[in-house]
């Protein structure tokens, strides 16, 4: 038995350690000089290169500190959009009684299974009739529209498994909908609305093709993008800066791992969310 | 049961932004495309009623053919491979055992990070001329080839990225599996039953609709993948049009020579093909797809 539970963990170890592997070599090599990174597969580092860091952070029109910033205007507008439609459309799924619901609860879920680039195109078109094209609303206005259906059916789940004695006590109260929402039902949410508000941080943030198509001016590029004309502007000629520059894009995430895992665990554990 | 006033007035207000939602970005754009998908549209003149010419241009276009294949191949390649590590690896993850928080961690890192343009850069650096990969292999005397830029390898070096992010099935498997009673396996014990047999017998069809379940989820994500592609190649989809994903000749199509008639009629096929190969799968599950009761 002893024997057994060291295999297995020298099994879990060895898996781990290639999991990781890339991304401790990638720290590491942000804090080297770019000759040694591509001659240097081990993990020590013989003095610390912060140039990488202060050359790539000015390295395009703006500093890095714009892009950053572009990013966490979508991620906060992202975030209070789907926390405020979702909840709004989960609560008239899983609490209140009337004709077609059951139909559009349907529909909800089929468009789970939608591929974004059917709708790309029109919705291009759309956001650039209305002119926001090289603005942040065409990434943000539709998460005030609960079109990421995922958390609207996580939230579903969740308010399902509230008791309803909680909302029939209020409405003996004399409580109207928008009471029961709001005083009793919304506080008990907080586990699947920091569910959500983890997941959308972490999927708008990375977001890539929809900051590609909606942003093209330099000024408003999110961190994605920003990384991607960094690729083209350096080639593959300063990998450090590169590397480094990647790193500062991918702590934000980290953090949001590191403090939200216990959510984001128990939320992919309940609905398969990514 | 009847339907209170009170109870329809609130229900449709509070599924308005979600109803608005259905209507202006889901529903509207999809009739849009299907029009789109038969005029041919650049987004300056307006869009000219032709039938069904993109489609019969889409028998003729080798780009297209290739950029089909190259997504077929890492779907059929890339989404069983990622599930049977994902499953392996969370079958030795047994309930209570030291650590299990910390691996747990550990080993889903890598599907948050996973489709971020920092780590597709990781990528295209591992397995360049001069990358990780053969600074490794050079270490035991082996002269590796530029993977990402050979058409024979540079989808492969893709497919690893998408396998490499195995953890976010694997915590629906972890959860799946501690839906099986422990009693089974006692029981199976009891019998004399081995531990494949009570793989075999127990755990998978146990799990077979877990398995289903990411199956399908995994399947529909991995026919959509773009951004790995995109940055491995540069946006060009090469090495020799190895990596030219159904997504990313989609984009160059409809956002590079803005041919957005062609490019509705591309996602047209994406959905039909998605659709069927998840009815496909629907169909298939019935043979292997354990219910209890």
């Amino acid at each position: 038995m002893r024997t057994k539970t060291i295999v297995k963990h020298t099994a879990l170890i060895g898996v781990g350690v290639v999991m990781l592997y890339p991304l401790l070599w990638m720290i590491v090599s942000s804090l080297r000089p770019d000759d040694l990174i591509f001659r240097a597969p081990g993990l020590w580092l013989r003095d610390l290169e912060v140039s990488n860091y202060t050359g790539g952070w000015t390295a395009l029109t703006h500093p890095f500190s714009r892009y950053l910033l572009n990013s966490a205007i979508v991620v906060f507008g992202a975030i209070i959009g789907n926390l405020v439609s979702c909840s709004l459309a989960a609560y008239s799924f899983a609490r209140l009684e009337y004709r077609g619901r059951k139909f559009f609860f349907a529909i909800m879920l089929a468009t789970l299974m939608l591929p974004f680039h059917v709708v790309v195109v029109p919705q291009y078109i759309l956001f650039s009739e209305l002119g926001w094209t090289n603005t942040f609303l065409p990434l943000i206005v539709p998460k005030f529209l609960a079109t990421d259906a995922f958390f609207v059916f996580l939230m579903v789940q969740f308010i399902r498994g509230l008791p309803r004695e909680l909302d029939e006590a209020a409405v003996m109260d004399g409580a109207g909908h928008p009471r029961i929402f709001f005083q009793i039902l919304l506080p008990l949410m907080v586990p699947a609305l920091a569910t959500t508000a983890i997941f959308t941080f972490i999927w708008t943030w990375n977001d890539f093709f929809g900051a590609l198509i909606y942003l093209t001016s330099p000024d408003l590029y999110t961190v994605p993008v920003a990384l991607r004309a960094f690729i083209d502007a350096q080639g593959s000629s300063s990998w450090g800066s590169l590397f480094a520059m990647s790193i500062v894009s991918l702590l934000p995430v980290f953090v949001a791992f590191l403090f939200g895992q216990r959510y984001l665990l128990r939320g992919i554990a309940t609905t398969g969310l990514k | 049961m009847p339907y209170t006033r009170r109870d329809t007035k609130a229900g449709y207000l509070f599924l308005a932004p979600w109803l608005i939602g259905l209507v202006v970005i889901t529903i509207g754009p999809m009739l849009a495309s299907l029009y789109l998908s038969f005029t041919d549209y650049n987004l300056i003149q307006a869009p000219r009623w032709i039938g069904l010419d993109n489609f019969a241009e889409m028998l003729s276009d080798e780009k297209l053919h290739n950029s089909l294949k190259v997504t077929f191949v890492y779907v059929a390649v890339s989404v069983p491979l990622q599930l049977i590590v994902a499953l392996a690896t969370a079958l030795l993850l047994d309930r209570g055992m030291r650590g299990l928080a910390f691996y747990r961690s550990v080993f889903y890192l890598p599907s948050l990070l996973g489709s971020s343009v920092a780590i597709a850069v990781l990528w295209k650096q591992i397995f360049g001329t001069t990358g990780l990969v053969n600074q490794l292999l050079a270490l035991v005397g082996i002269d590796g080839p530029g993977w990402v830029s050979n058409p024979d390898t540079a989808l492969g070096t893709i497919i690893l990225l998408h396998i490499w992010t195995f953890g976010s099935p694997m915590i629906i498997f972890l959860a799946g599996l501690r839906q099986i009673p422990r009693t089974y396996y006692e029981a199976a014990q009891v019998d004399g039953a081995s531990r494949s047999r009570q793989f075999f017998s127990i755990t998978l069809p146990l799990l077979s609709s877990i398995i289903f379940f990411n199956l399908i989820l995994q399947m529909i994500g991995a026919f959509q993948s773009f951004t790995q592609a995109f940055i491995v190649s540069g946006g060009s989809g090469g090495p020799a049009g190895s990596t030219t994903f159904f997504t990313l000749y989609l984009y160059q199509e409809g956002f590079g020579k803005f041919d957005m008639g062609y490019a509705s009629a591309m996602a047209w096929l994406l959905m039909v093909i998605i659709g069927l190969f998840t009815a496909i799968n629907f169909l298939g599950a019935k043979y292997w797809v354990f219910h209890e009761n």
